[in-house]
Protein backbone atom coordinates (compact mmCIF):
# COMPACT_ATOMS: atom_id res chain seq x y z
CA UNK A 1 0.00 0.00 0.00
CA UNK A 2 1.36 3.41 -0.99
CA UNK A 3 1.66 6.14 1.55
CA UNK A 4 -0.70 8.40 -0.34
CA UNK A 5 -3.24 5.60 -0.57
CA UNK A 6 -2.91 5.03 3.16
CA UNK A 7 -3.57 8.68 3.92
CA UNK A 8 -6.55 8.66 1.57
CA UNK A 9 -7.93 5.64 3.43
CA UNK A 10 -7.38 7.35 6.80
CA UNK A 11 -9.13 10.42 5.43
CA UNK A 12 -12.13 8.26 4.58
CA UNK A 13 -11.93 6.57 7.98
CA UNK A 14 -12.15 9.76 9.98
CA UNK A 15 -14.92 11.20 7.83
CA UNK A 16 -17.42 8.65 9.17
CA UNK A 17 -19.56 9.87 12.03
CA UNK A 18 -19.55 6.50 13.80
CA UNK A 19 -15.74 6.42 13.66
CA UNK A 20 -15.55 9.88 15.20
CA UNK A 21 -17.86 8.74 17.99
CA UNK A 22 -15.85 5.56 18.49
CA UNK A 23 -12.69 7.62 18.63
CA UNK A 24 -14.05 10.01 21.27
CA UNK A 25 -15.52 7.27 23.45
CA UNK A 26 -12.53 4.98 22.92
CA UNK A 27 -9.92 7.54 23.90
CA UNK A 28 -11.83 8.50 27.04
CA UNK A 29 -12.41 4.87 28.04
CA UNK A 30 -8.76 4.04 27.32
CA UNK A 31 -7.65 6.82 29.67
CA UNK A 32 -10.00 5.76 32.46
CA UNK A 33 -9.17 2.08 32.06
CA UNK A 34 -5.42 2.75 32.05
CA UNK A 35 -5.61 4.74 35.30
CA UNK A 36 -7.82 2.32 37.21
CA UNK A 37 -5.87 -0.66 35.88
CA UNK A 38 -2.78 0.52 37.74
CA UNK A 39 -4.50 0.34 41.12
CA UNK A 40 -6.40 -2.85 40.32
CA UNK A 41 -3.33 -4.72 39.07
CA UNK A 42 -1.08 -3.56 41.92
CA UNK A 43 -3.68 -4.44 44.54
CA UNK A 44 -4.24 -7.87 42.99
CA UNK A 45 -7.80 -6.88 42.09
CA UNK A 46 -7.55 -7.70 38.37
CA UNK A 47 -10.28 -10.30 38.80
CA UNK A 48 -12.77 -7.59 39.75
CA UNK A 49 -12.45 -5.82 36.39
CA UNK A 50 -12.94 -9.08 34.54
CA UNK A 51 -15.82 -10.16 36.75
CA UNK A 52 -17.60 -6.84 36.33
CA UNK A 53 -17.61 -7.09 32.55
CA UNK A 54 -19.40 -10.44 32.77
CA UNK A 55 -21.95 -8.96 35.13
CA UNK A 56 -22.27 -6.15 32.60
CA UNK A 57 -23.21 -8.66 29.94
CA UNK A 58 -25.99 -10.06 32.11
CA UNK A 59 -27.19 -6.52 32.79
CA UNK A 60 -27.23 -5.63 29.09
CA UNK A 61 -29.19 -8.79 28.25
CA UNK A 62 -31.72 -8.00 30.96
CA UNK A 63 -32.03 -4.38 29.79
CA UNK A 64 -32.57 -5.50 26.18
CA UNK A 65 -35.39 -7.86 27.17
CA UNK A 66 -37.09 -5.33 29.44
CA UNK A 67 -36.71 -2.58 26.87
CA UNK A 68 -34.55 -0.25 28.98
CA UNK A 69 -31.71 1.84 27.63
CA UNK A 70 -28.76 -0.59 27.81
CA UNK A 71 -26.12 1.65 29.38
CA UNK A 72 -28.41 3.38 31.85
CA UNK A 73 -29.68 0.01 33.08
CA UNK A 74 -26.25 -1.58 33.27
CA UNK A 75 -24.60 1.19 35.31
CA UNK A 76 -26.48 0.66 38.63
CA UNK A 77 -26.32 -3.14 38.36
CA UNK A 78 -22.58 -3.16 37.70
CA UNK A 79 -21.92 -0.62 40.48
CA UNK A 80 -23.81 -2.83 42.91
CA UNK A 81 -21.83 -5.85 41.72
CA UNK A 82 -18.58 -3.91 42.15
CA UNK A 83 -19.35 -3.15 45.80
CA UNK A 84 -20.39 -6.74 46.36
CA UNK A 85 -17.14 -8.05 44.85
CA UNK A 86 -15.10 -5.65 46.95
CA UNK A 87 -16.86 -6.95 50.03
CA UNK A 88 -16.21 -10.55 48.96
CA UNK A 89 -12.56 -9.76 48.38
CA UNK A 90 -12.14 -8.14 51.79
CA UNK A 91 -13.58 -11.24 53.43
CA UNK A 92 -10.38 -13.00 52.47
CA UNK A 93 -11.12 -16.13 54.48
CA UNK A 94 -14.12 -17.15 52.39
CA UNK A 95 -12.11 -17.48 49.19
CA UNK A 96 -12.95 -14.12 47.69
CA UNK A 97 -11.45 -14.83 44.29
CA UNK A 98 -13.47 -18.01 43.85
CA UNK A 99 -16.63 -16.17 44.90
CA UNK A 100 -15.96 -13.48 42.30
CA UNK A 101 -15.41 -16.11 39.61
CA UNK A 102 -18.71 -17.79 40.48
CA UNK A 103 -20.58 -14.50 40.53
CA UNK A 104 -19.24 -13.35 37.17
CA UNK A 105 -19.74 -16.60 35.29
CA UNK A 106 -23.24 -16.96 36.74
CA UNK A 107 -24.13 -13.47 35.55
CA UNK A 108 -22.86 -14.35 32.08
CA UNK A 109 -24.83 -17.60 32.02
CA UNK A 110 -28.02 -15.90 33.18
CA UNK A 111 -27.50 -13.25 30.49
CA UNK A 112 -27.25 -15.95 27.82
CA UNK A 113 -30.36 -17.71 29.14
CA UNK A 114 -32.39 -14.50 29.21
CA UNK A 115 -31.40 -13.82 25.61
CA UNK A 116 -32.17 -17.35 24.44
CA UNK A 117 -35.60 -17.34 26.10
CA UNK A 118 -36.50 -14.00 24.53
CA UNK A 119 -35.89 -15.00 20.94
CA UNK A 120 -32.34 -16.24 20.49
CA UNK A 121 -28.96 -14.60 20.13
CA UNK A 122 -29.54 -11.51 18.04
CA UNK A 123 -26.89 -9.35 16.49
CA UNK A 124 -27.25 -6.79 19.23
CA UNK A 125 -26.11 -9.27 21.84
CA UNK A 126 -23.26 -10.41 19.64
CA UNK A 127 -22.07 -6.83 19.57
CA UNK A 128 -22.29 -6.68 23.37
CA UNK A 129 -20.00 -9.67 23.63
CA UNK A 130 -17.34 -8.68 21.14
CA UNK A 131 -17.95 -4.94 20.81
CA UNK A 132 -18.88 -2.87 17.83
CA UNK A 133 -17.86 0.57 16.76
CA UNK A 134 -21.19 0.81 14.96
CA UNK A 135 -23.09 0.35 18.20
CA UNK A 136 -22.34 3.77 19.68
CA UNK A 137 -25.29 6.10 19.34
CA UNK A 138 -25.17 9.84 19.95
CA UNK A 139 -26.77 9.31 23.37
CA UNK A 140 -24.22 6.65 24.22
CA UNK A 141 -21.45 9.04 23.31
CA UNK A 142 -22.81 11.85 25.48
CA UNK A 143 -23.31 9.46 28.41
CA UNK A 144 -19.80 8.09 27.91
CA UNK A 145 -18.28 11.57 27.92
CA UNK A 146 -20.14 12.46 31.12
CA UNK A 147 -19.18 9.22 32.88
CA UNK A 148 -15.54 9.44 31.77
CA UNK A 149 -15.34 13.02 33.00
CA UNK A 150 -16.58 11.88 36.42
CA UNK A 151 -14.02 9.06 36.50
CA UNK A 152 -11.09 11.23 35.43
CA UNK A 153 -11.91 14.06 37.82
CA UNK A 154 -12.49 11.75 40.80
CA UNK A 155 -9.29 9.90 40.02
CA UNK A 156 -7.29 13.13 39.91
CA UNK A 157 -8.82 14.30 43.20
CA UNK A 158 -8.08 10.96 44.93
CA UNK A 159 -4.70 10.41 43.27
CA UNK A 160 -2.53 10.41 46.40
CA UNK A 161 -4.84 8.52 48.77
CA UNK A 162 -5.40 5.90 46.05
CA UNK A 163 -1.64 5.54 45.68
CA UNK A 164 -1.20 5.33 49.43
CA UNK A 165 -3.79 2.57 49.96
CA UNK A 166 -2.49 0.70 46.93
CA UNK A 167 1.06 0.71 48.24
CA UNK A 168 0.24 -0.01 51.87
CA UNK A 169 -3.37 -0.14 52.99
CA UNK A 170 -2.48 -0.69 56.66
CA UNK A 171 -0.23 2.34 56.87
CA UNK A 172 -2.73 4.50 55.01
CA UNK A 173 -5.57 3.44 57.31
CA UNK A 174 -3.44 3.91 60.45
CA UNK A 175 -2.48 7.45 59.49
CA UNK A 176 -6.02 8.59 58.88
CA UNK A 177 -6.76 7.78 55.22
CA UNK A 178 -10.22 6.27 55.01
CA UNK A 179 -9.16 3.11 53.21
CA UNK A 180 -12.64 1.61 52.90
CA UNK A 181 -13.97 4.84 51.37
CA UNK A 182 -11.23 4.87 48.74
CA UNK A 183 -11.73 1.16 48.06
CA UNK A 184 -15.36 1.96 47.32
CA UNK A 185 -14.38 4.87 45.07
CA UNK A 186 -12.02 2.55 43.20
CA UNK A 187 -14.80 -0.02 42.73
CA UNK A 188 -17.27 2.65 41.65
CA UNK A 189 -14.88 4.09 39.07
CA UNK A 190 -14.07 0.62 37.75
CA UNK A 191 -17.75 -0.19 37.37
CA UNK A 192 -18.34 3.05 35.45
CA UNK A 193 -15.37 2.43 33.17
CA UNK A 194 -16.35 -1.16 32.45
CA UNK A 195 -19.89 -0.15 31.50
CA UNK A 196 -18.77 2.71 29.25
CA UNK A 197 -16.17 0.58 27.52
CA UNK A 198 -18.46 -2.43 27.08
CA UNK A 199 -20.21 -1.22 23.92
CA UNK A 200 -17.00 -0.50 22.13
CA UNK A 201 -14.78 -3.35 23.30
CA UNK A 202 -17.38 -5.95 24.12
CA UNK A 203 -17.93 -7.48 27.55
CA UNK A 204 -15.42 -10.21 26.83
CA UNK A 205 -12.65 -7.85 25.76
CA UNK A 206 -12.95 -4.85 28.10
CA UNK A 207 -10.84 -6.26 30.94
CA UNK A 208 -7.61 -6.43 28.86
CA UNK A 209 -8.05 -2.70 28.23
CA UNK A 210 -7.88 -2.25 32.01
CA UNK A 211 -5.06 -4.67 32.74
CA UNK A 212 -2.67 -4.37 29.77
CA UNK A 213 -1.61 -0.69 29.89
CA UNK A 214 -0.67 -0.91 33.59
CA UNK A 215 1.32 -4.11 33.11
CA UNK A 216 3.01 -2.67 30.03
CA UNK A 217 4.02 0.54 31.79
CA UNK A 218 5.34 -1.37 34.81
CA UNK A 219 7.87 -3.20 32.64
CA UNK A 220 9.84 0.01 32.12
CA UNK A 221 8.75 2.71 34.59
CA UNK A 222 10.36 3.10 37.98
CA UNK A 223 8.04 5.60 39.63
CA UNK A 224 4.30 5.53 40.17
CA UNK A 225 3.84 8.79 38.32
CA UNK A 226 5.86 7.36 35.44
CA UNK A 227 3.58 4.33 35.33
CA UNK A 228 0.49 6.57 35.37
CA UNK A 229 1.67 8.73 32.47
CA UNK A 230 3.11 5.85 30.46
CA UNK A 231 0.04 3.64 30.79
CA UNK A 232 -2.26 6.50 29.72
CA UNK A 233 -0.14 7.10 26.61
CA UNK A 234 0.22 3.42 25.64
CA UNK A 235 -3.47 2.85 26.24
CA UNK A 236 -4.56 5.66 23.90
CA UNK A 237 -1.91 4.87 21.27
CA UNK A 238 -2.83 1.17 21.23
CA UNK A 239 -6.51 2.06 20.94
CA UNK A 240 -6.05 4.42 17.98
CA UNK A 241 -3.64 2.02 16.27
CA UNK A 242 -6.04 -0.88 16.81
CA UNK A 243 -8.96 1.13 15.47
CA UNK A 244 -7.06 2.11 12.32
CA UNK A 245 -5.77 -1.43 11.70
CA UNK A 246 -9.20 -2.94 12.19
CA UNK A 247 -10.58 -0.53 9.59
CA UNK A 248 -7.78 -1.01 7.07
CA UNK A 249 -7.87 -4.80 7.25
CA UNK A 250 -11.56 -5.25 8.08
CA UNK A 251 -10.88 -6.88 11.46
CA UNK A 252 -13.07 -6.88 14.58
CA UNK A 253 -12.17 -3.69 16.48
CA UNK A 254 -12.13 -4.92 20.08
CA UNK A 255 -10.00 -7.95 19.29
CA UNK A 256 -7.55 -5.91 17.19
CA UNK A 257 -7.08 -3.40 20.03
CA UNK A 258 -6.38 -6.20 22.51
CA UNK A 259 -3.81 -7.79 20.19
CA UNK A 260 -2.08 -4.42 19.65
CA UNK A 261 -1.94 -4.10 23.46
CA UNK A 262 -0.43 -7.58 23.68
CA UNK A 263 2.27 -6.68 21.13
CA UNK A 264 3.00 -3.46 22.99
CA UNK A 265 3.32 -5.42 26.24
CA UNK A 266 5.75 -7.81 24.52
CA UNK A 267 7.89 -4.93 23.23
CA UNK A 268 8.01 -3.20 26.61
CA UNK A 269 8.85 -6.47 28.38
CA UNK A 270 11.70 -7.06 25.98
CA UNK A 271 12.98 -3.51 26.48
CA UNK A 272 12.63 -3.85 30.26
CA UNK A 273 14.57 -7.12 30.24
CA UNK A 274 17.38 -5.67 28.10
CA UNK A 275 17.73 -2.48 30.15
CA UNK A 276 17.84 -4.42 33.43
CA UNK B 1 7.47 12.47 82.15
CA UNK B 2 3.89 11.65 81.41
CA UNK B 3 2.14 8.84 79.64
CA UNK B 4 1.72 9.20 75.90
CA UNK B 5 -0.29 6.02 75.45
CA UNK B 6 -2.56 4.28 77.91
CA UNK B 7 -4.15 0.91 77.36
CA UNK B 8 -6.89 -0.11 79.76
CA UNK B 9 -8.25 -3.65 79.95
CA UNK B 10 -7.95 -4.10 76.20
CA UNK B 11 -9.44 -7.22 74.64
CA UNK B 12 -9.21 -7.76 70.87
CA UNK B 13 -10.95 -10.49 68.92
CA UNK B 14 -10.55 -11.93 65.46
CA UNK B 15 -13.98 -13.33 64.65
CA UNK B 16 -14.59 -15.50 67.70
CA UNK B 17 -10.95 -16.02 68.55
CA UNK B 18 -9.59 -13.91 71.40
CA UNK B 19 -6.14 -12.69 70.30
CA UNK B 20 -5.48 -10.15 73.04
CA UNK B 21 -7.07 -10.53 76.46
CA UNK B 22 -7.50 -7.92 79.14
CA UNK B 23 -4.22 -6.08 78.62
CA UNK B 24 -3.40 -2.91 80.53
CA UNK B 25 -0.25 -0.82 80.40
CA UNK B 26 0.91 2.68 79.71
CA UNK B 27 3.89 3.97 77.77
CA UNK B 28 5.69 7.06 78.98
CA UNK B 29 6.84 9.81 76.67
CA UNK B 30 10.40 9.16 75.50
CA UNK B 31 10.33 5.45 76.35
CA UNK B 32 11.71 2.71 74.13
CA UNK B 33 9.51 -0.35 74.60
CA UNK B 34 9.59 -3.75 72.97
CA UNK B 35 6.70 -6.17 72.74
CA UNK B 36 7.96 -9.73 72.68
CA UNK B 37 6.33 -13.13 72.76
CA UNK B 38 6.00 -16.32 70.78
CA UNK B 39 4.30 -16.59 67.39
CA UNK B 40 0.57 -16.16 67.70
CA UNK B 41 0.84 -14.49 71.10
CA UNK B 42 -1.12 -11.44 69.96
CA UNK B 43 1.81 -9.02 69.48
CA UNK B 44 0.82 -7.86 66.02
CA UNK B 45 -2.87 -7.83 66.87
CA UNK B 46 -2.17 -5.61 69.86
CA UNK B 47 -0.22 -3.21 67.67
CA UNK B 48 -2.88 -3.20 64.95
CA UNK B 49 -5.43 -2.34 67.56
CA UNK B 50 -3.24 0.47 68.93
CA UNK B 51 -2.98 2.13 65.51
CA UNK B 52 -6.70 1.71 64.89
CA UNK B 53 -6.74 -1.09 62.30
CA UNK B 54 -8.68 -3.51 64.49
CA UNK B 55 -11.33 -2.08 66.82
CA UNK B 56 -11.10 -3.21 70.46
CA UNK B 57 -13.68 -5.74 71.60
CA UNK B 58 -13.47 -4.35 75.14
CA UNK B 59 -11.38 -1.80 77.00
CA UNK B 60 -9.89 1.39 75.67
CA UNK B 61 -6.80 2.95 74.18
CA UNK B 62 -6.13 6.53 75.21
CA UNK B 63 -3.60 8.79 73.50
CA UNK B 64 -2.30 11.82 75.40
CA UNK B 65 -1.32 14.97 73.51
CA UNK B 66 -1.79 13.40 70.08
CA UNK B 67 -4.36 11.79 67.86
CA UNK B 68 -4.31 8.19 66.70
CA UNK B 69 -3.54 9.18 63.13
CA UNK B 70 -0.40 10.96 64.31
CA UNK B 71 1.24 7.65 65.15
CA UNK B 72 4.18 6.82 62.89
CA UNK B 73 3.42 3.23 61.97
CA UNK B 74 5.76 0.81 60.28
CA UNK B 75 3.70 -2.25 59.36
CA UNK B 76 5.10 -5.62 58.32
CA UNK B 77 6.04 -5.50 54.66
CA UNK B 78 3.50 -6.90 52.24
CA UNK B 79 3.83 -8.96 49.08
CA UNK B 80 2.33 -6.09 47.07
CA UNK B 81 5.38 -3.93 47.81
CA UNK B 82 7.84 -6.40 46.32
CA UNK B 83 7.33 -5.36 42.71
CA UNK B 84 5.65 -2.02 43.28
CA UNK B 85 6.73 0.72 40.88
CA UNK B 86 7.11 3.80 43.06
CA UNK B 87 10.00 6.17 43.67
CA UNK B 88 11.40 6.61 47.18
CA UNK B 89 10.12 10.20 47.31
CA UNK B 90 6.61 9.11 46.35
CA UNK B 91 6.55 6.52 49.13
CA UNK B 92 7.90 8.89 51.79
CA UNK B 93 5.42 11.62 50.80
CA UNK B 94 2.44 9.36 51.54
CA UNK B 95 3.43 9.72 55.20
CA UNK B 96 2.39 13.37 54.95
CA UNK B 97 -1.16 12.62 53.77
CA UNK B 98 -2.58 12.32 57.27
CA UNK B 99 -1.24 15.54 58.75
CA UNK B 100 -2.65 17.97 56.22
CA UNK B 101 -6.05 17.42 54.64
CA UNK B 102 -5.84 18.47 51.05
CA UNK B 103 -7.67 17.50 47.92
CA UNK B 104 -5.97 17.18 44.56
CA UNK B 105 -2.95 15.68 42.86
CA UNK B 106 -0.30 17.98 44.38
CA UNK B 107 1.52 18.11 47.71
CA UNK B 108 2.10 21.38 49.57
CA UNK B 109 5.56 22.89 49.98
CA UNK B 110 5.42 22.07 53.68
CA UNK B 111 4.69 18.41 52.98
CA UNK B 112 7.55 18.21 50.49
CA UNK B 113 9.89 19.83 53.02
CA UNK B 114 8.89 17.37 55.77
CA UNK B 115 9.56 14.47 53.41
CA UNK B 116 12.95 15.88 52.38
CA UNK B 117 14.01 16.43 56.00
CA UNK B 118 13.12 12.89 57.01
CA UNK B 119 14.86 11.41 53.98
CA UNK B 120 17.94 13.41 54.90
CA UNK B 121 17.70 12.27 58.52
CA UNK B 122 17.67 8.61 57.51
CA UNK B 123 20.33 9.01 54.84
CA UNK B 124 18.17 7.99 51.91
CA UNK B 125 18.34 11.27 49.98
CA UNK B 126 20.77 9.72 47.44
CA UNK B 127 18.06 7.19 46.49
CA UNK B 128 15.26 9.76 46.32
CA UNK B 129 14.51 9.12 42.67
CA UNK B 130 15.24 5.40 42.71
CA UNK B 131 12.51 2.82 42.53
CA UNK B 132 11.46 1.35 45.87
CA UNK B 133 11.50 -2.19 44.46
CA UNK B 134 15.15 -1.83 43.40
CA UNK B 135 16.38 -1.11 46.94
CA UNK B 136 17.83 -3.61 49.41
CA UNK B 137 15.76 -4.75 52.39
CA UNK B 138 17.58 -2.41 54.76
CA UNK B 139 17.15 0.58 52.46
CA UNK B 140 13.46 -0.22 52.05
CA UNK B 141 12.98 -0.25 55.82
CA UNK B 142 14.67 3.15 56.04
CA UNK B 143 12.28 4.48 53.41
CA UNK B 144 9.29 3.14 55.34
CA UNK B 145 10.73 4.58 58.54
CA UNK B 146 11.08 7.98 56.86
CA UNK B 147 7.45 7.68 55.78
CA UNK B 148 6.43 6.88 59.35
CA UNK B 149 8.39 9.89 60.63
CA UNK B 150 6.46 12.14 58.22
CA UNK B 151 3.29 11.02 59.99
CA UNK B 152 4.52 11.57 63.54
CA UNK B 153 6.62 13.77 65.76
CA UNK B 154 6.09 11.79 68.92
CA UNK B 155 5.39 8.07 68.68
CA UNK B 156 6.72 5.35 66.40
CA UNK B 157 5.08 1.94 66.40
CA UNK B 158 6.99 -0.74 64.51
CA UNK B 159 5.79 -4.25 63.71
CA UNK B 160 8.77 -6.61 63.38
CA UNK B 161 10.93 -4.07 61.54
CA UNK B 162 13.90 -6.45 61.38
CA UNK B 163 12.14 -9.66 60.37
CA UNK B 164 13.36 -9.47 56.76
CA UNK B 165 16.83 -8.07 57.44
CA UNK B 166 20.23 -9.69 57.86
CA UNK B 167 22.10 -9.13 61.17
CA UNK B 168 24.35 -6.29 59.98
CA UNK B 169 21.47 -4.30 58.51
CA UNK B 170 19.35 -5.07 61.57
CA UNK B 171 22.05 -3.49 63.72
CA UNK B 172 22.02 -0.38 61.53
CA UNK B 173 18.27 -0.10 61.84
CA UNK B 174 18.41 -0.38 65.62
CA UNK B 175 21.12 2.29 65.73
CA UNK B 176 18.82 4.61 63.81
CA UNK B 177 15.91 3.88 66.14
CA UNK B 178 18.10 4.44 69.18
CA UNK B 179 19.21 7.79 67.77
CA UNK B 180 15.65 8.87 67.05
CA UNK B 181 14.65 7.89 70.56
CA UNK B 182 17.53 9.60 72.32
CA UNK B 183 18.17 12.66 70.20
CA UNK B 184 14.68 13.48 69.00
CA UNK B 185 12.80 12.23 72.03
CA UNK B 186 10.54 10.06 69.89
CA UNK B 187 8.79 7.33 71.85
CA UNK B 188 9.37 3.93 70.27
CA UNK B 189 7.13 0.89 70.62
CA UNK B 190 8.40 -2.09 68.68
CA UNK B 191 7.22 -5.64 68.15
CA UNK B 192 10.17 -8.01 67.97
CA UNK B 193 10.57 -11.73 67.60
CA UNK B 194 14.24 -11.46 68.49
CA UNK B 195 14.34 -11.45 72.27
CA UNK B 196 18.07 -10.69 72.58
CA UNK B 197 17.89 -7.65 70.31
CA UNK B 198 14.79 -6.45 72.12
CA UNK B 199 16.50 -6.71 75.52
CA UNK B 200 19.60 -4.99 74.22
CA UNK B 201 17.66 -2.11 72.69
CA UNK B 202 14.60 -1.45 74.77
CA UNK B 203 14.22 0.09 78.20
CA UNK B 204 10.84 -1.50 78.74
CA UNK B 205 9.71 -5.01 77.90
CA UNK B 206 6.14 -6.16 77.35
CA UNK B 207 5.80 -9.91 77.06
CA UNK B 208 2.60 -11.04 75.39
CA UNK B 209 1.00 -14.44 75.60
CA UNK B 210 -2.53 -13.46 74.67
CA UNK B 211 -2.62 -11.57 77.95
CA UNK B 212 0.27 -9.47 79.18
CA UNK B 213 2.62 -11.87 80.99
CA UNK B 214 5.27 -9.34 81.91
CA UNK B 215 5.76 -5.63 81.81
CA UNK B 216 8.71 -3.91 83.38
CA UNK B 217 12.28 -2.89 82.73
CA UNK B 218 14.54 -4.97 80.55
CA UNK B 219 16.76 -5.58 83.58
CA UNK B 220 13.90 -6.99 85.59
CA UNK B 221 12.95 -9.26 82.72
CA UNK B 222 16.28 -11.14 82.90
CA UNK B 223 15.28 -12.57 86.28
CA UNK B 224 11.95 -13.93 85.19
CA UNK B 225 10.92 -17.48 84.44
CA UNK B 226 9.70 -16.20 81.08
CA UNK B 227 13.17 -15.09 80.08
CA UNK B 228 14.68 -18.45 80.94
CA UNK B 229 11.92 -20.26 79.15
CA UNK B 230 12.27 -18.11 76.01
CA UNK B 231 16.05 -18.38 75.82
CA UNK B 232 16.50 -21.83 77.32
CA UNK B 233 19.25 -20.47 79.63
CA UNK B 234 19.69 -21.52 83.27
CA UNK B 235 19.47 -18.26 85.06
CA UNK B 236 22.60 -16.36 84.12
CA UNK B 237 22.15 -12.66 84.27
CA UNK B 238 23.29 -11.06 81.04
CA UNK B 239 22.28 -7.54 81.91
CA UNK B 240 24.92 -5.23 80.61
CA UNK B 241 23.06 -1.99 80.47
CA UNK B 242 21.84 0.03 83.34
CA UNK B 243 19.16 2.29 81.95
CA UNK B 244 15.96 2.45 83.88
CA UNK B 245 12.53 2.07 82.45
CA UNK B 246 10.53 5.22 82.11
CA UNK B 247 7.20 3.68 81.64
CA UNK B 248 4.80 3.46 84.49
CA UNK B 249 3.32 0.15 83.75
CA UNK B 250 0.06 -1.06 85.00
CA UNK B 251 -0.51 -4.73 84.86
CA UNK B 252 -3.51 -6.43 86.29
CA UNK B 253 -3.54 -9.75 84.67
CA UNK B 254 -0.56 -11.87 85.45
CA UNK B 255 0.78 -10.61 88.73
CA UNK B 256 0.69 -14.10 90.16
CA UNK B 257 3.31 -15.17 87.63
CA UNK B 258 5.95 -12.55 88.07
CA UNK B 259 4.72 -9.85 90.33
CA UNK B 260 7.86 -9.86 92.46
CA UNK B 261 10.17 -8.97 89.64
CA UNK B 262 8.16 -6.20 88.19
CA UNK B 263 8.31 -3.73 91.00
CA UNK B 264 11.82 -4.30 92.22
CA UNK B 265 13.81 -2.57 89.53
CA UNK B 266 13.66 0.67 87.69
CA UNK B 267 10.73 2.99 87.93
CA UNK B 268 8.24 0.49 86.67
CA UNK B 269 5.22 0.23 88.79
CA UNK B 270 3.20 -2.73 87.72
CA UNK B 271 0.14 -3.29 89.75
Amino acid sequence: MHVTELFAQLGVLFSYVFIKRALVVGILVSLCAALLGINLVLRRFSMIGDGLSHVGFGALALAAVLGFSPLAAAIPIVIFAAFFMLWLNEKGHMQGDAAIAILSSSALAIGVLITACSGGMNTDLNSYMFGSILAISREDMILSIAVSAVVLILYAVCYHPLFSITFDENFAAATGTKASLYNMILSLLTALTVVTGMRLMGTLLISPLIIFPALTAMRVCKSYRGVVICSMITSVVCFILGLILSFLFSLPTGATIVVVNLLCFGLFSLYGAIVK
Amino acid sequence: MSAILEVKNLTVRYERHVAVENVSFSIEEGDYAAIIGENGSGKSTLVKSLVGLIPPFAGEIVMHGMEKREIGYLPQSTIVQKDFPASVTEVVLTGCLGNERRIGPFYTKKQKKTAEENMELLGITPFAKKSFRALSGGQQQRVLLARALCATKKLLILDEPASVLDPVVTHDLYTVLHKLNRERGITVLMVSHDIHCALEQAKTILHMGRSLLFCGTADAYYDTELYHRMTGSCGEHFANHGHMGHAALEHHHAEHQNGDNQTERGESTCM
